[in-house]
């Protein structure tokens, strides 16, 4: 684009003009509504889709969704997520359907927030949800543990009904399931 | 208060000047901090932004947190400047801009004391006398810190400080044309009767040069190349941080502030307003009061406009500004003096 320079009027050179309108524009502006979020009373509304820290969800009747698969502690980028399955022992209340993780932790810290693990789940249990504002005291203090991440995760909706289908079958063989 | 009448007239001296310093060196001070919060809060406004609103109700105790963590800040110096003058320079910015704060009356008078520290014959002289002091602190900022781009702002503050002051010096000629006396209670005294008296009104075009020229003395936006942060990173005061930054930041608000106070004197009646017997120098101390108080609101109204004009215009550029001040400002400078004079002759 060319841009044509015309010459300027001698009043123009006085700069006077410039300086009327600089006067008008600033005012106009200093009355205007402010565009500043005040950060900690007003927050931002996040977008749907936004990827914010991944938390644990429980299912429709409280239980946790996890069942310790690993996938999303293998996936993980920077090596965020750490899961110590059951190993042998039985819990008593889901042993004969699935099992679930014994200790779960994400390291805020280290999380870079990528979504892989929300991906990477077969049982829908891990999410990435929308809080962006994690803060903390202390190293460990951001190393969010099992009933942490359920907390904050709250319930999803299972759609499924993978309990209650196992329960049936379990009730016709005559075991608790 | 029978003490009082007990001292000498020497002892009185000694103690209002004390009182009277004190009283000036604090108000302007806070004047100052007050400054600084006024330039955040307008150049938020102008730019649809809040500003800092935090501390304190409406973020007024701002200069307070402002000071505090320029006082707990590491006083580093590099270990490639010039230790002496790198010391030097911040303190040799600040003491002008107190200095000439001495001879400004800010008020008639209160009890039997004038409202001035020390109303000199030859106020304005020593008003420039100092002022042109400031530069020496810039320059020597920009060399004491030894690397380019702090010497690159004091060459140009040298230069571009040079050259306003010329215009300046001319263009409060013509006032001293029509009042006939340097002293600036005298200059006061002649524009206290009407509003058409003010010198505002009488010499426009010095008051208009006496402006862009207090604005480049000053360093400020249309003219602050000695800082001009995008190019020169902070200009003299690169290499500077924590207290003695704040010294050259408390030294440019201090200017600011004087030269407002000058300006309000020269063109804007000083303490008088010609309405309700204002004019004359007050009988009761409420009076004396209402002089000091009107004195700080034209004062503060000058310091708002100064710190507007910085949020609407762009800078000038080093050569603009050069031609601007000595191919245009000072021959206006200079016609204006010749055409007083001989509107002055013409009808003596």
């Amino acid at each position: 684009m060319i841009v044509k320079r015309t010459a300027l009027t001698w009043w123009e050179r006085l700069y006077i003009p410039a300086v009327l309108n600089g006067f008008r524009v600033t005012l106009r502006h200093f009355f205007r509504r402010k565009v500043t979020m005040q950060y900690p009373e007003e927050k931002w509304v996040v977008p749907p889709g936004y990827r914010g820290a991944p938390y644990l969800v429980k299912d429709q009747d409280g239980r946790t969704k996890c069942v310790s698969c690993q996938l999303c502690e293998f996936i993980c980028p920077p090596k965020a997520i750490r899961i110590v399955p059951p190993g042998p022992e039985v819990d008593p209340a889901t042993a004969n359907v699935e099992k679930r993780p014994r200790e779960f932790e994400i390291d805020m810290l280290r999380c870079i927030f990528c979504g892989f693990c929300q991906e990477v789940c077969p049982e829908e249990a891990i999410f990435l949800m929308e809080d962006y504002s994690l803060t903390g005291g202390s190293r460990s203090e951001m190393v969010y543990d099992l009933p942490r991440l359920l907390a904050l995760g709250g319930t999803h909706h299972d759609p499924i009904m993978k309990w209650q289908q196992k329960a049936r079958e379990a009730g016709l063989q005559g075991v608790k399931p | 208060m029978q003490w009082i009448d007990n001292l000498t007239v020497m002892q009185q001296f000694a103690l209002f000047s004390a009182l009277k310093i004190i009283g000036v060196f604090s108000i302007l001070m806070f004047i100052v901090a007050y400054a600084v919060i006024i330039e955040r809060r307008v150049s938020a406004f102008i730019q649809d932004r809040h500003g800092p609103n935090r501390v304190g109700p409406l973020g007024l105790l701002q200069p307070l947190a402002d000071a505090v963590k320029s006082f707990l800040k590491e006083d580093y110096t590099p270990g490639h400047v010039r230790k002496v003058f790198f010391w030097l320079a911040p303190a040799i910015v600040m003491i002008p801009s107190i200095m000439t704060v001495a001879v400004i009356p800010f008020g008639s008078t209160l009890g039997d004391q004038p409202m001035v520290i020390a109303d000199l014959n030859v106020g304005i002289l020593y008003v420039f006398g100092i002022v042109s002091l400031g530069v020496y602190g810039i320059v020597l900022a920009g060399y004491a810190a030894n690397s380019k781009y702090p010497l690159l702002g004091g060459i140009r503050s040298s230069a571009q400080m040079i050259s306003y002051e010329v215009a300046m010096g001319l263009s409060v000629i013509p006032v001293f044309l029509l009042v006939g006396s340097l002293n600036l209670s005298q200059v006061i005294g002649y524009q206290a009767h009407s509003w058409v008296d003010w010198l505002i009104f009488k010499q426009p075009l010095a008051f208009l040069i006496f402006v862009v020229a207090s604005f480049a003395e000053t360093n400020r936006l249309p003219f602050d190349l000695p800082e001009s942060e995008q190019e020169l990173v902070g200009g003299f005061n690169t290499e500077y941080g924590s207290m003695k930054f704040a010294l050259f930041f408390m030294g440019e608000y201090a200017n600011l502030t004087v030269s407002s106070a000058i300006l309000v004197t020269l063109f804007l009646g000083g303490w008088t307003l010609p309405v309700f017997g204002l004019d004359q120098p007050a009988q009761h101390w409420l009076g004396g009061l209402a002089h000091i108080g009107i004195f700080l609101a034209k004062m503060i109204a000058v310091i708002v406009v100064i710190i507007w004009v910085r949020w609407m215009w762009p800078r000038f550029r080093y050569d603009q500004l050069m031609r601007l001040g000595w191919t245009r400002v000072i021959p206006v400078a200079l016609a204006n003096i010749v055409l007083t004079a001989w509107i002055l002759w013409l009808r003596a």
